[in-house]
């Protein structure tokens, strides 16, 4: 069976006037089926425009792609729309109709699919059938577009930030709708920027900066090439004649089980493996050199240290 | 049924309509009042008085004596200043002054219709009351009956008016405002047939339409007595013309502008020639002849000339056969343009 989605050196320029913009420079995709694949990366990273041209939605510069073994724009269009759901990462649905009735009209394009109120379950939006689109939340309203999506019973399911802007309650009843579809079976590509939304919902994630993927694997392999499972953040405290100390960062890469180190404004990070081991070479240094400690936590390393490892700059920060 | 995309299209831009006050307004209520307002100003039983004002030092004339009973004038007296300074200011029409000499001067604006007819009726009126008399005999037959008054050609052009606003308003807005909102998008990305999605949009506003404008008719008639000599199927099928042709040109408007500024501006580029140039208010026939090619083609004179040829002397459909077919060729070159150069995503 052809892979769901297979992407090669895809290519997305933009000609605005004299200056063009490339949005994606030779990105590669491979996502399976079965599997709820990420696309992580900063706002402007050319997720959203990969995603389009996936979705058929725009064409591609240059580059190859195959989504369910068929190529856009050689026949096969109908087909292959048939077969996607798809949320946008931003559509106002008509505010002046009832949910339900909003499902039936997306029901109607396709010829295979699930009852609209069948697919109100799936999002557990089942007491708003009646409700206009006007009247819900936002999480609500995206749960709805993934209703929409769900209505022609997809084979592959692409969310494109779905859970921009919400709240975090709304977010977690999100990811519970995704979590439940990813048991269901289903394919999903879904894009976001949030890392922790990846690393919990996603088999596998491709990082993309600047139109290019710079990692690519289960979130559990991408934290485990960074070398270490934790990280050390400490900061050092000044005082009251003189400034803090302002050490170079190299100079923690000498100390024992300690992997990399980053410098965010006054902190330092270390990625180390063993913290029981890693925490008293380092407060060996600082006695040494007569550094104070102002504050020092350990947490387990996540998809933003890895993005910041690659990039030397935040997921946030674009 | 239900489940029919077409059908299912249809019902979400028609409940969406319906579902908006202010649109049921715009339809109807807004169309109603300009009849209802235009059909009262126009429509005086009795034909409005001419109105003048006498310099004060000529008031007891024998002349102005004469006439000053007469309820055809509305006339006022002021100083020769005070009156001249009114004349400037277009608070009167006419200023009339008559001299120890028994000299009649008149002082008005002579590109000013209303000062023009001013002067002719009260210079009549005062050398009849002088002694003199007509040289030959006439007769006149007033046309003030139902079907040939103003208020009778304005309600046709009104409709006509109505047609354009809807067709271009309607369809090219709601496109517009689809898209601002990433929907028409979100639409692209399922198997819905594009030609659907058209199709659908114009068909709910036609729906409307029909409705709208046999409300206005009727409304006109009870109301003023608008007499609707042609058959309600003729009248309706000119409509159905118009609307298809405005839907489109509507469409095309709209199948660009990413912008509800943008297509607002671009609306009344469209219909601004049409609201001067195709005899909504008066007749397009009064244009100078080297205009006429130019208004002749525009798609709501055709609609408004057919509409009043249907509605006030009751012609048949095939005596508009111009009409119709410069409005089809509106209608197709608009759809298939539209089509073109639709900008879905």
């Amino acid at each position: 069976m052809s892979e769901a989605v297979l992407c090669h050196q895809l290519v997305k320029r933009y000609d605005a006037g004299k200056k063009s913009v490339e949005a994606v420079r030779g990105l590669d995709l491979q996502v399976s089926r079965g599997e709820c694949f990420g696309l992580l990366g900063p706002n402007g990273a050319g997720k959203t425009t990969t995603v389009e041209i996936l979705e058929g939605l725009l064409r591609p510069t240059s580059g190859r792609v195959e989504v369910l073994g068929l190529q856009w724009g050689a026949g096969h269009d109908h087909e292959l729309r048939q077969r996607l759901g798809v949320t946008l990462q931003e559509t106002r649905l008509r505010e002046k109709l009832s949910v339900l009735e909003t499902l039936q009209l997306f029901r109607s394009f396709y010829h295979d699919g699930i009852e609209p109120e069948e697919a109100l379950g799936l999002v557990s939006l089942d007491e708003k059938a009646d409700t206009w689109v006007l009247k819900l939340s936002g999480g609500q309203r995206q749960r709805l577009a993934v209703a929409c999506a769900l209505v022609g019973r997809p084979e592959l399911l692409f969310l494109d930030e779905p859970t921009t802007g919400l709240d975090p309650q709304a977010r977690r009843q999100l990811w519970e709708v995704i979590a439940g579809l990813r048991e269901q079976g289903k394919t999903i590509l879904i894009t976001t920027h949030y890392m922790d939304e990846a690393e919990r919902l996603c088999d596998r994630v491709a990082i993309v900066d600047h139109g290019r993927v710079i990692a690519q694997g289960p979130p559990k392999e991408l934290i485990l090439q960074m070398g270490g499972e934790h990280v050390v953040e400490f900061s050092l405290e000044s005082d009251s004649q003189d400034p803090a100390p302002d050490p170079d960062a190299t100079i923690f890469l000498n100390l024992a089980d300690v992997r990399s180190v980053a410098r965010e404004s006054e902190s330092y990070l270390l990625t180390v493996s063993e913290p029981h081991r890693s925490i008293p070479s380092l407060l060996e240094l600082l006695t040494r050199q007569k550094w104070k400690l102002r504050s020092l936590t350990t947490r387990h390393v996540n998809l933003e240290d890895v993005f910041v490892n690659l990039t030397g700059r935040h997921l946030r920060d674009g | 049924m239900a489940k029919n995309a077409f059908v299912q299209l249809v019902l979400s831009h028609m409940r969406g309509y319906l579902r908006e006050p202010e649109a049921i307004f715009w339809t109807y209520g807004f169309p109603l009042i300009m009849v209802v307002g235009l059909g009262l100003a126009f429509n005086s039983e009795t034909p409005a008085p001419t109105e003048f004002t006498v310099a004060q030092g000529s008031w007891d004339n024998p002349l102005i004596q004469g006439i000053r009973e007469d309820e055809s004038f509305q006339i006022s007296t002021l100083p020769m200043d005070d009156a001249l300074s009114r004349l400037k200011t277009n608070k009167t029409v006419l200023v009339v002054s008559i001299g120890d000499s028994g000299l009649v001067e008149y002082f008005f604006d002579p590109t000013n219709p209303a000062g023009s007819t001013a002067r002719r009726v009260v210079d009549d009126a005062m050398q009849r009351l002088a002694g003199r008399r007509d040289a030959f005999r006439w007769t006149e037959q007033q046309t003030d009956a139902p079907g040939s008054r103003y208020v009778d050609f304005l309600v046709p052009g009104l409709i006509g008016m109505n047609i354009m606003g809807a067709g271009l308003w309607g369809i090219g807005f709601s496109t517009v405002d689809l898209r601002v909102k990433n929907l028409l998008k979100r639409l692209v990305a399922t198997p819905m047939k594009r030609s659907h999605f058209l199709l659908s949009l114009v068909s709910s506003r036609i729906v409307f339409f029909i409705p709208e404008m046999l409300f206005l008719l009727v409304a006109a008639h009870l109301i003023f007595g608008v007499p609707v000599a042609g058959s309600y199927v003729t009248i309706v099928l000119v409509a159905f013309a118009g609307s298809l042709t405005f839907s489109g040109l509507g469409l095309l408007t709209a199948s660009r502008a990413r912008r509800i500024e943008s297509i607002s501006g671009l609306m009344n580029l469209v219909m601004i020639p049409m609201w001067l140039g195709s005899g909504i208010f008066f007749s397009s026939e009064r244009f100078p002849a080297f205009l006429q090619p130019f208004i002749q083609a525009l798609p709501l004179t055709q609609l408004i000339n057919a509409l009043r040829a249907v509605i006030l002397t009751g012609e048949s459909l095939a005596s508009q056969g111009r009409a119709l077919v410069i409005l089809s060729v509106w209608c197709l070159l608009s759809y298939l343009l539209a089509l073109k150069f639709f900008r879905w995503v």
